[in-house]
């Protein structure tokens, strides 16, 4: 297999030793079949073991590899090297997110915005199991399913101007979780999640910019979900103003 | 050290059995507290990677005795079978448990959770979630999780050992990545769900964190490892990266070719070789039988060469886009960004790649382990359900059912214990940070680099424990072993950061890592007859008069020592295994 070689500009910081990030470049010769991730587990293995980043399934379905390539966010276990034509390639932390060290982002954030949506089902009566499944067509899984695909690997928030703006912004991921749940046919919860997503850091603080379903790499499209949860939030709006007694 | 933390039960592992053992615990008792330790974020854990389904008796036409049968068949009869009847018969509960919790589970017309065929199962009982049923699975649990307050996370934190104190396991202690601090916290017991250890081979569907951790800590505690010969090999990852094309995509009807595009598992009493697929034949053969075959296949000289060893063909072309796009969405996805190859058009190159632990953390049926406060559930134990070698799908569910069953034992084991007058963890903890300080983090000197270290031991593996083994090729490897831990006292860590330092836990993931492979290696010398996945030329035979029986590897100084326990068989007497 054929090698060419590329300079990865990698951003370092170590707090404690580094008063702010700086760009470390290492010259790797890489085969065609290598990406982003091989020649940082390269440079990890030989050249530089302090480098520091995140990675595990290398199969894009783990979620934690994501960085910023060439500026753009991108699971780095799927980006590969003989995609970018340039000699040079920046690699960097996720943007918008603070950054613990190196390549390593500060995603507890993330965490409490996941469970603010409250992302499981809500019912009002629980069925045991024994008395089987819930029934579900194909066409009621259908109406939610695109919006379980999200891994949680935040390129969404890095490609987000908002959340660069307002890290407060609950954001694409979590909204788009709050309206899988809501559109299950299984589920009765979307009263409870009205507050987290009509919250001025809810769904209302989105400009539809739609740059979260574009870097998407599961094809979720954020966007669309987050323009459906505010038109329900306008019409459960509308309805409790007409019938302030709460009916639904 | 002072800033201890105690909680009634502790779980090292997050993901599948981990999840579910959390919930179990919190929903057994709302006054239990339950601390979850991660070394990831649990939405990041291996059982994310799981594609094809978790097996369980959904319909009229199926029955537990058959889905048992099939299980022990499978196993080579080293399976447990009352772990086995205990498995099948909690698996449709859990799975419909897991349906209430919102897995997304595919749905036939009338609504009802589909199933489909999978290798060594006589009828459709896997029940899927398109070909991410893992990733649907692991999602679903955390997302759940969320809403018990008395689970709380520690997310990042990677455990270095279990404290035991008045010979009961008591507690962990851990390296905060977020800090490097080394912290303790006692419970009054621990769960060990960190899953298996694919990654002491070279090449391997498993995830980068598939280290083996809670193996070796639980061995240098005292357990003894069961079955740890036994090593599953997937017929079908793709060459180079080891990534998992799904069995599912021949439950479909996809067919393995070789290099003349014959369907050469029919020369290998699989067959006859049939348009649609048949349960348990040819393409739904046992995952030990198809790798073997391959192995055969290739010595004839009939797979294709290419730039990552040999590979043979998995045509699914006749499915047609629609089925594909439907059913095996993932499968698509994964060879068009890989290796750039449609399998609506064209055959994707696959290859035998390791995948699963059959062996573990020896347990009993409640996923207790001989060490007092201890217990373990999924791929880092074995209590046994997969014997010699595991059906695909049952990992699925035996991460639920006995994960439920860890936490609901755990929080009657936690119930019972008085609380302790003084914590009795702390001055254990002082010892470790001494011990990690001295022989890692503040290590001075030392030549020897960790990954070459990784890769001679994952290299020894391959030659000495892989689909063929024998004696004097497991002997090298075994004397391979001794030598790189010897080399391994002298490896060099740079990085004094005490943030986020990734060689630091490198090193000690190497540390379990020749630990669980020098178990494997002898427990695989001494087992002198071929059964299920563990197969020798130099004994190829089954021999159920000396080898019925399970090994248990015990630590000691100078290596593993082997002893055999037997195997419980209720209703199925051994029998010659003929697909």
């Amino acid at each position: 297999m054929s090698e060419r070689t590329v300079s990865l500009k990698v951003t370092r910081y170590r707090p404690g030793q580094d008063s702010t990030p700086t760009a470390q470049s290492y010259e790797v010769a890489y085969p065609d079949d290598w990406v982003v991730l091989d020649a940082l587990n390269f440079i990890k293995d030989h050249v530089d073991g302090t480098l520091s980043f995140r990675w595990s399934c290398r199969m894009g379905v783990c979620g934690s590899c994501g960085m910023m390539v060439n500026g753009e966010p991108r699971l780095t276990c799927s980006a590969f090297l003989r995609e970018f034509d340039s000699q040079e390639i920046r690699i960097e932390p996720l943007a918008h997110f603070p950054v613990i060290r190196d390549l390593v982002i500060d995603m507890s954030g993330f965490l409490d915005k996941l469970k603010s949506v409250s992302p499981w089902i809500i019912r009002d009566t629980e069925k045991d199991p024994s008395e089987g499944e819930y029934l579900q067509s194909p066409k009621q899984l259908d109406a939610y399913h695109p919006f379980t695909a999200c891994i949680n690997c935040l390129l969404c928030y890095s490609a987000c101007p908002i959340f660069g703006l307002e890290t407060d912004f609950i954001g694409p991921a979590a909204l788009a979780l709050a309206h899988r749940y809501n559109e299950d046919s299984r589920d009765q919860g979307s009263a409870a999640r009205w507050n987290a997503i009509n919250d001025h850091n809810g769904a209302w603080q989105c400009t539809f910019v739609g740059e979260c379903s574009v870097v998407c790499p599961k094809s979720v499209d954020p966007a669309a979900a987050i323009q459906r949860l505010k038109v329900d939030t306008a019409k459960q709006w509308v309805r409790s103003v007409l019938l302030p007694w709460g009916q639904k | 050290m002072s800033m201890t933390v105690t909680h009634d039960i502790l779980i090292v592992g997050g993901g599948g059995a981990g999840l579910r053992a959390a919930i179990a615990a919190a929903e057994h008792s709302a006054g239990l507290s339950i601390a979850l330790v991660s070394k990831v974020y649990p939405m990041r854990s291996h059982t994310v990677s799981a594609e094809g389904g978790a097996a369980g008796v959904m319909r009229e036409e199926d029955s537990l005795d058959q889905h048992a049968r099939d299980t022990i068949f499978g196993s080579d009869f080293l399976a447990d079978q009352d772990a086995v009847e205990a498995l099948v018969q909690e698996a449709p509960r859990e799975l419909i448990q897991l349906e209430h919790w919102g897995c997304p589970w595919s749905r036939d017309p009338d609504g009802r959770i589909s199933v489909r065929a999978f290798g060594g199962m006589s009828v459709d009982r896997t029940l899927y979630a398109s070909d991410k049923t893992g990733f649907h699975m692991l999602h679903s649990l955390f997302q759940t999780s969320l809403k018990y307050d008395n689970i709380v996370r520690y997310d990042e934190c990677f455990v270095t050992s279990l404290l035991i104190d008045d010979g009961k396991v008591q507690g962990v202690a851990f390296v905060n990545l977020f800090s490097g601090r080394v912290q303790a916290i006692h419970a009054k017991v621990v769960i060990m769900c960190t899953g298996g250890c694919g990654r002491v081979f070279p090449f391997t569907t498993n995830a980068a964190i598939k280290t083996g951790d809670g193996m070796a800590l639980a061995y240098r505690a005292g357990a003894p490892m069961k079955d740890m010969e036994f090593v599953q090999y997937h017929p079908t990852g793709l060459p180079g990266t080891g990534i998992l094309i799904t069995e599912a995509s021949r439950g479909e009807g996809g067919w393995l070719c070789n290099k003349d595009g014959y369907r050469y598992l029919q020369d290998y009493g699989l067959g006859p070789p049939t348009e649609t697929p048949v349960h348990r034949k040819m393409e739904l053969g046992p995952r030990d039988i198809l790798s073997r075959c391959f192995v055969q296949e290739d010595q004839k000289g009939r797979t294709f060469e290419g730039p990552h060893g040999s590979y043979v063909h998995l045509d699914l072309r006749h499915l047609g886009e629609k089925l594909i796009d439907q059913k095996l969405p993932f499968v698509r996805e994964l060879t068009r960004n890989y290796v750039g190859i449609d399998p609506v058009v064209e055959p994707i190159p696959v290859r035998p790649v390791v995948h699963y632990m059959m062996g573990g953390i020896h347990t009993d049926i409640d996923a207790k382990t001989p060490l007092d406060g201890l217990y373990a559930a999924g791929e880092v134990a074995c209590v046994s359900i997969n014997g010699a070698n595991r059906l695909g799908s049952n990992s699925l569910t035996e991460c639920l059912v006995f994960g439920a069953r860890a936490g609901r034992a755990a929080a009657e084991y936690a119930l019972d214990q008085p609380a302790p007058a003084t914590n009795p963890v702390e001055a254990l903890a002082s010892d470790e940070q001494r011990r990690l300080d001295a022989q890692f983090f503040r290590k001075e000197g030392g030549t020897e680099n960790v990954a070459d270290i990784r890769e001679a031991m994952q290299q020894t593996m391959e030659e000495g424990a892989g689909i063929y083994r024998d004696e004097a090729r497991m002997q090298q490897t075994c004397n391979d072993l001794r030598e790189l831990r010897e080399r391994f006292a002298n490896i060099r860590i740079e990085d004094r950061n005490d943030i986020f330092n990734t060689e630091r836990i490198g090193a000690l993931e190497l540390d379990y890592m020749l630990e669980v492979a020098e178990v494997i290696a002898n427990s695989a010398l001494l087992r002198r007859e071929s059964r299920g996945s563990h197969t020798r030329t130099d004994h190829p035979e089954r021999d159920d008069a000396n080898f019925l029986k399970h090994s248990l590897a015990y630590r000691t100084e100078t290596g593993p020592r082997i002893e055999y326990a037997p195997v419980s068989i209720t209703r199925w007497q051994p029998e010659e295994r003929k697909y």
